[in-house]
């Protein structure tokens, strides 16, 4: 039996954020997400945010139907998403910083009710889609993390380490709570009442069980 | 985007080429050549085959000297990067990093510094699922060296194959050794594979062996067509 039972009986959509669909940046920030999944029998479907609104992704359904209102303006219908359980939105490379420029495909967020987990980049867009702000916070490598509060991605309170590969950082949002890291350097929110989660540095290298946590979350 | 691909002969860096040149053009190789067998950065054992390796791959190489000193090696990789953005004008850098967080951070932040891209195509991969992919596909591999227990002599010039992975595989869960030799272990050379233009053959080799510890060192080889 797939884990994907325990995950509401329905795939995890794991969102590339790369420059561009297919790129070789794929390898390092989708595939080791995918794969953690994979392995621990969760079921799931990896598709680039650029093909949720183009339905261009080979092989895949489109996610969403939208239809133009505005010249940045998206109308969306939710359907696409039913399938899903719960979406993981993936970091970039270090210089990679396009989808701060496409926010206006991210909006969906605010309005799904199920779990969202935004890793790094996918963090910053929680953070901007929310009323946050981009600052800038390079990090590079392994780096200790202030878990400051009890939570259901995280766990209890302690320290961990976990590896950093940004340049910028988001700031809290209205309505988020700061689950690690402080009030100038987030490193992990949740919404106050949805199941929002961000974090800012990467779980795949070291820290796979936060993955673990996200896909088995009972919300 | 016209990509460098840190370059060391072994089989990581060859396969992070190929993934490099199914998406993007490979401008040149960089390889460091470190006077240091112990180096914290650089792969040593055959290091200067990579000459050999370039003609195959029909890619240009800069081969740059390094005393292989911890830290003090990063500014000469800086150097060599910079000297391959000046003169095939990359705009990223390649790795064939896997697990090691210590190399990738320093590299990570050398990319930075010059305003270059950085891609790891083999991060955070399954070793051994990587392992069997880079036969099936075609690579002929070779180890070129081992430094670590429980590995004897017949390692040293043999083919990675589905029995040596086997062998590894065994050794991860008896002995924790990384399979794919990234934490020091092993190192390879690669001689052929579907990237190659044409194959090498090693004409002359020699091996020397102690305590675990040995070296496979090609002392002669050429190029063969395909």
């Amino acid at each position: 039996m797939h884990r994907g039972d325990a995950a509401g009986g329905k795939m995890i959509l794991v969102l590339d954020l790369c420059y561009e669909m297919n790129s070789l940046s794929e390898y390092e920030f989708v595939h080791p997400i995918a794969e953690t999944l994979k392995r621990s029998g969760f079921c799931l479907e990896v598709m680039h945010y650029k093909s949720m609104h183009r339905g261009m992704h080979s092989g895949m359904q489109k996610l969403m139907h939208c239809k133009e209102i505005g010249k940045n303006d998206m109308d969306m219908d939710m359907d696409g998403l039913e399938k899903f359980s719960r979406v993981i939105l993936c970091g970039t490379a270090l210089k990679d910083n396009i989808y701060l420029e496409q926010l206006d495909l991210f909006h969906w967020i605010r309005d799904w009710k199920k779990p969202v987990f935004g890793i790094c980049a996918g963090m910053q867009v929680i953070g901007r889609v929310f009323g946050g702000n981009i600052v800038s916070q390079p990090a590079i490598g392994l780096e200790k993390i202030d878990i400051l509060e009890d939570s259901a991605l995280m766990g209890e309170r302690r320290e961990i380490e976990g590896y950093h590969l940004h340049n910028y950082g988001v700031t809290l949002p209205d309505q988020f709570r700061l689950l690690a890291g402080s009030p100038v350097r987030v490193e992990a929110f949740c919404h106050e009442e949805m199941p929002i989660y961000g974090i800012i540095f990467h779980p795949e290298v070291r820290n796979r069980w936060i993955l673990d946590r996200f896909a088995n979350l009972v919300y | 985007m016209k990509l460098g691909v840190l370059f060391s002969g072994g089989k990581d860096s060859v396969f992070a080429c190929y993934r490099a040149m199914e998406k993007n053009e490979v401008a040149c190789l960089i390889t460091l050549v470190s006077e240091n067998e112990d180096s914290y950065m650089f792969h040593t054992p055959n290091i200067s085959c990579t000459n050999l390796q370039a003609k195959a791959l029909e890619i240009p190489l800069i081969s740059w000297s390094t005393s292989g000193e911890k830290e003090l090696e990063l500014g000469d990789l800086k150097a060599a990067i910079n000297s391959a953005k000046e003169r095939y004008g990359i705009q990223g850098i390649v790795t064939g990093a896997i697990e090691s967080v210590y190399q990738a951070a320093r590299v990570q932040r050398i990319a930075r510094d010059l305003d270059l891209w950085c891609f790891n195509p083999l991060w955070q991969a399954d070793q051994l699922d990587y392992l069997r992919l880079l036969i099936s596909m075609g690579f002929l591999v070779i180890i070129s060296g081992v430094f670590a227990y429980p590995f004897d002599a017949s390692w040293l010039g043999a083919e990675l194959t589905k029995e040596r992975i086997r062998m590894l595989s065994e050794l991860q869960r008896r002995y924790q050794i990384n399979p794919s030799g990234e934490g020091g272990e092993l190192e390879t050379f690669v001689l052929d594979g579907p990237i190659f233009k044409r194959r090498i053959e090693i004409v002359k080799a020699s091996k020397s062996y102690a305590n675990y510890r040995g070296h496979f060192c090609i002392e002669e080889m050429r190029l063969v067509e395909k």
